[in-house]
């Protein structure tokens, strides 16, 4: 940056009546419950690695189903980021009427993704998982460990179905009223929606592929 | 990064640059997997995937979240302090290890056997 361009900006942040970050407040909100919902999740996923590094741990996830179809889960989250980010890219043009579209498309990827998660919770809790009980061939196959498996199962990623459905709420009424919200209220809306999907890139692979099963009994 | 006077209302990016980044976040998830298929020890397993997701959650954060085209200042208000704060968890861990050690002398660190 220059010099004279930076005394431009120093005092245009300086002298009142502007936007220092360049951003609308209701962005910068939307950005710091973002940061407090991250530590949200990191004090989650912190806690689950705590009482895993401190007990002994089933690891009951084969390949084949479970790990393929949360594969799948994920792409539909990558997906739906992807038809986010182009809705906000029509938007930014000027054409509602496709951001709407994309932004449906959104909607759809993200009900995929939590349909499949409700066949894969309603699998584990045929099995007999519980919050705070494991089903009893798991306690045969892994002798003293911890019942918190399922609590921080069903805790972590239970939340971030919540977070994804409160999600599709939120993009349906962006949706609807598409044409009355201006551009960086879609922008704001596709930040939510990019974070729950980035969320899921931490929990994919600390709760579904450590927890891989490898047909014997895991240390 | 420059400062952004003019442009804030453009939201900058092209499509093609979009898909790209889906496409690498795809290929590095694919990655994720396939060291999932082949069964790496757990504590391999564990830095590579974190850091692979550190990479994903940085694409995502600077493109998709459009925080690479926003100004400096805003970056440096929400990314730093929200890192810091991540890492100070970690203090728990020491006693998370000195647990195992307790339940289960067998698999102690070497820093509890050592008394």
């Amino acid at each position: 940056m220059s010099t004279e361009a930076r005394a431009d900006v120093i005092t245009g942040d300086w002298g009142g009546g502007v936007l220092p970050y360049r951003v609308g407040h209701r962005k910068l909100g939307m950005w710091l419950f973002i940061v407090s919902d991250s530590l949200t999740f990191s004090s989650l996923l912190i806690g689950y690695a705590y009482v895993r590094a401190s007990n002994v741990w089933p690891t009951p996830f084969p390949f084949a189903p479970s790990i393929v179809f949360s594969s799948i889960m994920t792409l539909c989250l990558l997906s739906s980021s992807l038809t986010m980010v182009m809705g906000v890219s029509a938007s930014s043009r000027g054409e509602k009427e496709k951001a709407r579209k994309w932004i449906l498309l959104t909607i759809v990827f993200g009900l995929a993704f939590v349909v499949l998660h409700g066949i894969e919770w309603k699998h584990l809790i045929d099995e007999g998982l519980r919050p705070f009980a494991l089903p009893h061939e798991w306690i045969e196959r892994w002798p003293g460990a911890t019942p918190l498996f399922g609590a921080t199962f069903f805790g972590i990623t239970g939340l971030h179905m919540f977070h994804v459905l409160t999600g599709a709420v939120y993009l349906f009424v962006v949706a609807l009223r598409v044409k009355k919200v201006s551009h960086e209220d879609i922008e704001i809306s596709g930040l939510y929606w990019h974070f729950v999907d980035l969320v899921w890139m931490f929990v994919f692979p600390l709760i579904y592929l450590l927890s891989i099963d490898i047909g014997k009994v895991a240390h | 990064m420059t400062a952004h006077t003019a442009d804030t209302e453009h939201f900058a990016g092209s499509n093609r640059l979009f898909i790209s980044i889906w496409f690498w976040l795809l290929a590095i998830t694919g990655l994720e997997v396939f060291l999932g298929y082949i069964h790496l020890p757990l504590f391999y397993m564990l830095t590579i995937l974190m850091g692979l997701s550190i990479i994903k959650a940085a694409l995502i954060i600077a493109y998709f979240m459009h925080l690479r085209f926003e100004r400096m200042t805003l970056v440096l208000t929400l990314i730093p302090a929200l890192v810091i704060c991540i890492c100070l968890f970690a203090v728990f861990f020491p006693d998370s290890f000195r647990s195992l050690g307790l339940r289960n002398p067998a698999k102690a660190p070497a820093a509890v056997e050592a008394h």
